[in-house]
């Protein structure tokens, strides 16, 4: 298997490195979002990342969370799409809905 | 997530063996199970559950319903491995563009003069007749073969062998007068014409592609295409 660009293998290379690690996955979309369900993005404690669960549009607000997640260590579900303007700040362009799971790797 | 879940799932995906990481969303408990095994967890008897064994047949993740209980069923399908035949120029190329798109490459090639690690550096190479590495290394309907050698005695074998087992596409190098040639000698090896059929020749997407590269891309989108559209039973696209 190809481990290059591959999310869950960078993830398990960086806890194994001792790094703080949050896995966040797409647990559910609506109308058109640009990656399908159980795509990860994974983030370290230092802001770096690999993968992704939007084109691009929402990965900003996940990184955030996810450095909540990592020190609280609580997992959290997020929901991005257009209307969530004012919770979020962040939309998804292509008028689609996604629900983002973000949990810290033990 | 555990990390001892992360690394089961990891093994699992790069032995090639589909796997589910189920994750109950209320509290995070998760269990690994992979497909022929039984597993371990809040899920009794979990490869029998009728929504596990759908997201194995069909490869798509979702959440179910256990019970009142919300579950991600997060399923991983062995990645799409290539299989070329021939170490040639356009193999070269492949062997650069695999990796990008995430497919496995095995090159085979019984023509040392061509199978040699310098001109394959980092690629999976057999320098060995097809007969002998499908025996030990068989092909599988996760698996694309593309015979690129132009030589009948190196081809053919693969070829009948990749309609066998129901690899998920099967392309031969070559004009249609050579493929015309090539029909003949499958059907008389008793492959039936709808198997035959099968066969992309002249082999990739008809991009215009005339250098050994851009056949290789040629090859690999049209190998993308066959994947991404092949029929799964019980897939709800």
């Amino acid at each position: 298997m190809s481990a290059l660009l591959d999310p869950l293998m960078t993830a398990e290379r960086w806890r194994r490195d001792g790094r703080a690690v949050a896995v966040a996955t797409v647990l559910e979309t609506w109308g058109s979002a640009p990656r399908p369900v159980g795509s990860h993005l994974v983030i370290d404690g230092e802001g770096n990342f690999e993968g992704s669960v939007s084109g691009g549009c929402v990965e900003g607000a996940v990184i955030t969370e996810a450095m909540e997640v990592i020190s609280s260590g609580t997992g959290r579900l997020l929901e991005f799409g257009v209307a969530d303007e004012t919770a979020w700040r962040v939309g998804l362009s292509c008028g689609g809905r996604i629900r983002v799971y973000v949990e810290k790797l033990v | 997530m555990r990390l001892d879940h992360l690394a089961e799932v990891n093994k699992a995906r790069a032995a090639r063996r589909a796997v589910i990481l189920a994750t109950r969303i209320e509290g995070g408990a998760a269990q690994v199970i992979v497909e022929g095994d039984v597993s371990q967890g809040f899920l009794s008897e979990a490869h029998l559950l009728p929504d596990v064994q759908a997201a194995f047949a069909s490869g798509k993740s979702a959440l179910a319903d256990f019970e009142g209980e919300a579950v991600f069923l997060n399923v991983h399908l062995p990645p799409p491995r290539i299989v070329a035949i021939g170490a040639v120029h356009i193999s070269q190329a492949l062997a650069r563009l695999a990796p990008i798109i995430g497919y496995d490459l095995t090159i085979i090639d019984p023509r040392t003069a061509f199978a040699t690690p310098e001109r394959f550096e980092g690629t999976d190479l057999v320098a060995d007749w097809p007969e002998d590495v499908l025996r030990t290394r068989p092909l599988d309907a996760y698996t694309a073969l593309a015979a690129v050698t132009h030589d009948p005695k190196i081809d053919d074998f693969a070829l009948a062998e990749a309609l066998r087992r129901g690899c998920f596409y099967v392309g031969a190098l070559g004009s249609r007068k050579t493929h015309a040639k090539r029909v003949e000698r499958l059907q008389a090896q008793g492959l039936t014409p709808e198997q035959i059929a099968r066969i992309r020749a002249p082999i990739g997407l008809d991009i215009g592609a005339a250098s050994p590269q851009e056949i290789a891309l040629a090859i690999v989108a049209e190998i993308v295409q066959a994947f991404r559209r092949r029929a799964i039973s019980g897939a709800g696209e």
